[in-house]
């Protein structure tokens, strides 16, 4: 990790001031997001086992295992799945702060709160009468919950680990084994550039404002200032538009587009992609067993 | 609204996949049409717009923030094959490279809000700002009215296909596999949130930046709207663009007798009189399922009927011989109090913001 560009980041982000003006919380929405594509690349270049497997790889096997958590119908198979996304986290030095930070709290807070009303709502045998509300717990309500809890957190897990251990080029060529058309993925690729360059405009507009400003906006000039500032932003990327548009030409673009596939899978990738199958039609298999429930599920 | 994975079943998800395929399809072909070799860099930048505002707080009344998809400006400036493909591209790095919204929720999410949303928002920008002229008010409402319609068509979709899981993927004992509420909690809950908030983002910023482009660029409104006249002033334009409206609401007034027409009287709709004209009881039953009505009028409604009596009983004020006529003088004398009473607000309102003007603001006083 290089440690010079990490205080950068830290010490630029305004993201205790969560409750400041509109033009502060978006200043440190902008800073965030760009805060965490960094870290995703500086992640993904250390060493580790997912950083050095083939990116096909990666993108079918942690795919693979996404499906696999969605077709489940056992918390056993989620759970196993979760498992194996931990392992993975472990074997690629991912810190489990980073996972707990961003997949797992935030993840736990949204769908939890979505989840609380199931436990009394759904139809269904009862176990627990709350003392003070008198309100009944329901068994089928807290399996469901748990249900949407654990897939959430297992799916939001696989897709961190996929974000944090693969370089964005990679994914792009990864994608093209998917079939994702060619101009789909130049597309994507541009757009993810152009991202940041966006983010950067914006926050510029952003800090220029803020350091204009003194004392409290009102609710119509917040809004005024706003919708300015989307419009400022349309304007530019017209004019980006226009002189990406001629800068390709002139570097010979005629509509065409051409990618370089130069990914060679050695003998570790073939392994771990049998790996990865293995355990994805494990799961599979096992996802779609019910009786495997009264053995190995919660019976409340 | 990012639908994020293990909320719907993979069936929904496949099937959402395929619905939004066809429209991906035809969008690419018909906006490669039109742009030829333009596409890649227009689309990219333009999806890479639609991510940065997705990150923007939009202040709305009431001082909190929401955040806005952007779909209805999107379509607004690009056409809605062009949003739809720009949104979409903008969701899949999100999702991709952000870990925001599911990647087999995708299918769902680009159906919901790029592809729905785009030509929802396309179908009411069109309607309402209808020929207007570029720099008209008009245009800013409709923009409006574009980008709330928009993000609530999405939402409802997102809640059918929510409401809709428990109803077809539940385990043995009967729990829920996926998103647990059923169609009558999900419409509600989603929609209540965004009819009210996450909608006012949306319009908000739909509004707001039409009517920023048409004071800087509004070159950039002329790309969807090519048969809309050129004006340069816009004052100009706030009442007549409404005049539609207004021969409209005249022939309504006119064609009011038309109500003459239905027999009896509406259901429920019934006096305290009408329970004992035998004839009129008849008509209740015959509309009613052959159910008889109760013998004396409810007592509730024969305390209530004495309450209010209105100055033009049965729209048509006593010394008015001719029922049309008096039909016409209900409509015309109805319409107008209502205007009235909104001239009066928007007065009263115009009034309030000037003398808010007027008083020094909080920065100055510091």
């Amino acid at each position: 990790m290089n440690p010079v560009s990490n205080q950068i980041i830290k010490s630029s982000s305004p993201r205790k001031k969560r409750s400041g003006s509109f033009v502060e919380r978006t200043l440190s929405n902008l800073v965030r997001k760009t805060e965490r594509a960094l870290f995703a690349e500086e992640l993904a270049q250390t060493d580790g086992f997912l950083q050095r497997l083939d990116p096909r790889v990666k993108i079918i096997g942690l795919l693979m295992l996404i499906v696999d958590t969605t077709l489940a119908r056992n918390f056993f198979t989620i759970f196993f799945i979760f498992a194996v996304a931990l392992l993975l986290a472990f074997m690629s030095n991912i810190p489990i702060k980073t996972l707990a930070a961003r997949a797992w709290l935030s993840a736990l807070t949204f769908t939890g709160t979505i989840a609380v009303p199931v436990i009394f709502i759904t139809p269904g045998d009862a176990v627990f009468r709350l003392p003070l509300l008198g309100w009944t717990i329901i068994a089928q309500g807290l399996t469901s919950a748990g249900y949407l809890i654990s897939r959430v957190e297992t799916t939001v897990t696989l897709s961190l680990l996929l974000i944090l251990c693969t370089l964005w080029t990679q994914v792009l060529k990864g994608l093209r084994v998917l079939r994702v058309p060619v101009v789909f993925v130049v597309i994507l690729g541009m757009t993810y550039r152009y991202i940041f360059v966006m983010l950067e405009t914006a926050q510029n507009m952003f800090e220029a404002r803020q350091a204009r400003l003194i004392g409290k906006l009102d609710g119509s000039e917040s809004r005024r200032i706003a919708a300015g500032s989307i419009g400022v932003l349309l304007t530019k990327s017209f004019q980006l538009n226009s002189e990406i548009y001629l800068a390709m030409q002139s570097r010979g673009f005629r509509g065409e587009v051409y990618s370089l596939d130069d990914f060679t899978m050695n003998k570790n990738d073939w392994l771990a992609f049998f790996a990865f199958l293995l355990i994805a039609v494990l799961a599979f298999w096992f996802g779609r067993q019910n009786s495997l429930e009264s053995l190995l599920n919660f019976n409340f | 609204m990012h639908i994020p994975d293990g909320y719907l079943s993979p069936v929904t998800c496949a099937v959402l996949y395929a619905a939004a395929a066809p429209f991906w399809a035809i969008a690419l072909n018909r906006v490669k049409r039109l742009l030829n070799t333009r596409l890649v860099p227009l689309l990219s930048v333009f999806a890479a717009f639609s991510f940065v505002i997705m990150m923007f707080n939009i202040p709305l009344p009431g001082g909190t923030t929401g955040h806005a998809v952007g779909v209805g400006i999107a379509t607004i400036v690009l056409g809605p094959w062009g949003s739809m493909l720009a949104i979409s591209v903008a969701l899949l790095i999100q999702a991709l490279f952000f870990g925001d919204g599911g990647i087999t929720a995708f299918g769902a999410n680009c159906f919901n809000m790029a592809i729905v949303g785009s030509l929802v928002a396309a179908l009411v920008y069109r309607v309402v700002a209808n020929r207007a002229e570029i720099t008209s008010t008009r245009r800013v409402i409709a923009a409006a009215l574009a980008g709330y319609a928009a993000i609530n068509a999405a939402a409802f979709c997102a809640s059918i296909e929510f409401g809709l899981q428990p109803l077809l993927f539940h385990d043995a004992s009967g729990a829920p596999l996926y998103a647990p509420y059923p169609l009558s909690i999900a419409i509600p809950a989603m929609m209540i949130g965004h009819l009210t908030f996450a909608g006012l983002a949306e319009l908000i910023t739909a509004g707001g930046v039409v009517a920023y482009l048409q004071r800087s660029d509004p070159s950039l409104l002329k790309l969807t709207a090519p048969d809309a006249p050129n004006s340069e002033i816009a004052e100009k334009t706030g009442w007549f663009s409404t005049k539609p409206l207004w021969i409209g609401l005249a022939a309504l007034m006119i064609l009011t007798p038309l109500g003459l027409l239905a027999a009896g009287t509406a259901w429920g709709e019934w006096s305290a009189q009408d329970f004992a004209n035998p004839s009129v009881r008849e008509q209740i039953a015959a509309a009613s399922h052959n159910q008889a009505p109760p013998s004396a009028p409810p007592e509730g409604l024969e305390k209530l009927a004495a309450v209010w009596t209105a100055p033009m009983p049965d729209y048509a004020p006593a010394f008015i011989g001719s029922q049309e006529f008096g039909y016409i003088l209900s409509a015309m004398f109805g319409a107008g109090l209502i205007i009235l009473v909104f001239l009066l607000i928007g007065w009263i309102v115009r009034k309030q913001s000037i003398t808010e003007k007027n008083a020094p603001p909080e920065s100055e006083i510091i």
